[in-house]
């Protein structure tokens, strides 16, 4: 079967068929900025686990700190697959000229925030991401299986940590009605720009990369979102969110802001990147200690 | 200095067989393993682990695919579903 008749006939396409340019660019582009968000997404986490309240808290974050470099593991080998090499898209981090979420650029200034994170911005993930199960692309669509399968513990835990603030004392449900006022609008803003303004999503969607628009998407996450707010006696900081037949109506996110993140300017984008190529220039050592030593025994077999 | 690139195949649990899970960069054998461990078998999923050099593989070729399999198509026989079975016969 040809490219075209596989997409129409909802089947999956794997990393040796024949397929156009613009549909491995596009799954290049778009699994490399999700690979590079799971790996910059440790660091405002990676911020609190010297000073999580308990070592069950420590614990739990290690793991799920862990399991974002799991996650960023799977999609570069998912990215590899398109014949890409995994560190010409770190170089391409490095250097600015691919990106990542711009959730990633707000800084995590108090504990709550990681409550917030787990519960907001993996929520909003697994909203986008259960859909790219479905993604026409074998290797893409298996990978977010397995992140999917994590992320559900992720979101917990993250809600949890705001469950326990708010059953706590009047100053740690502050905190926790804090952080959400402030990730709120960027959580939103994780679904992209709105369907009129959106440039990759009609080709993405003909293509089945891509199953549901970006306001679709987002709707779905207020929807879900809200009542579960409810429960921990948190306001969504929205005046204009009202219920109606059995959804939520509510305001557009400022995306002056999230172009604006895009573009380098948000609170910590240089902080996060100059932190990874610290990260990786430091490791040079350890990736060359074990080439060396991986040639040394080779040669001693030989 | 590029880390060789390794398919790695977890089986799930005693009595299946092991199932290619991705792939993974690692200098050697050893360091495969270990790494393999860590970014596929986080929540049990595995009872044993191999990684295989991906540059070890020879594969089927996309293109040919047709011609390599097509002579499968026409031995229906192969299945017993071609035998017809009479009437009242069991077990069979």
């Amino acid at each position: 079967m040809d490219f075209q008749a596989t997409i129409d006939a909802d089947g999956r396409i794997e990393p040796r068929d024949a397929m156009p340019d613009g549909y491995r660019k596009t799954l290049i582009r778009q699994i490399a900025q999700h690979a590079h968000s799971e790996i910059i997404g440790m660091q405002p986490e990676g911020n609190w686990i010297s000073r999580a309240p308990s070592l069950r808290r420590k614990a739990i974050l290690m793991a799920k700190v862990q399991d974002e470099a799991g996650h960023g593991l799977y999609l570069y080998a998912a990215a590899e697959t398109l014949g890409v090499d995994r560190a010409d898209l770190l170089d391409m981090l490095h250097s600015g000229r691919q990106k990542y979420s711009s959730i990633f650029n707000y800084p995590t200034l108090t504990w709550a925030d990681i409550g917030a994170i787990g519960w907001l911005v993996d929520g909003a993930a697994i909203v986008n991401q259960v859909p790219l199960c479905r993604c026409s692309y074998g290797p893409y669509a298996r990978a977010m299986v397995r992140v999917c399968k994590e992320e559900s513990f992720h979101q917990r835990q993250g809600f949890e940590i705001l469950y326990t603030l708010c059953n706590g004392t009047p100053g740690q449900k502050a905190m926790a009605q804090d952080a959400l006022n402030r990730w709120w609008w960027p959580s939103l803003m994780m679904f992209g720009p709105p369907d009129t303004a959106s440039t990759h999503s009609e080709q993405s969607m003909a293509w089945g990369i891509k199953r549901h628009s970006n306001d679709e998407l987002r709707q779905r996450f207020v929807d879900m979102t809200v009542p579960q707010a409810d429960v921990l006696g948190l306001r969504v900081p929205d005046d204009g969110l009202v219920h109606q037949d059995g959804r939520y109506r509510f305001t557009e996110p400022d995306y002056t802001e999230l172009y604006d993140v895009v573009k380098g300017n948000g609170p910590c984008n240089q902080q996060r990147l100059s932190h990874r190529v610290k990260a990786h220039e430091d490791g040079a050592w350890v990736r060359e200690a074990a080439a060396a030593y991986a040639a040394k025994k080779e040669a001693r077999a030989a | 200095m590029i880390e060789p690139l390794w398919e790695v195949f977890v089986r799930s649990r005693r009595g299946l067989s092991h199932t290619h899970v991705g792939s993974l960069h690692a200098p050697d054998a050893t360091m495969a393993l270990r790494n393999a461990r860590d970014v596929y078998t986080r929540r049990q999923e595995g009872v044993s682990i191999w990684v295989v050099r991906a540059a070890d593989i020879t594969a089927s070729s996309p293109d040919e695919k047709d011609e390599f399999f097509d002579p499968a198509g026409d031995k229906v026989y192969r299945h017993p579903t071609f035998y017809e079975v009479p009437e009242g016969v069991e077990h069979l």
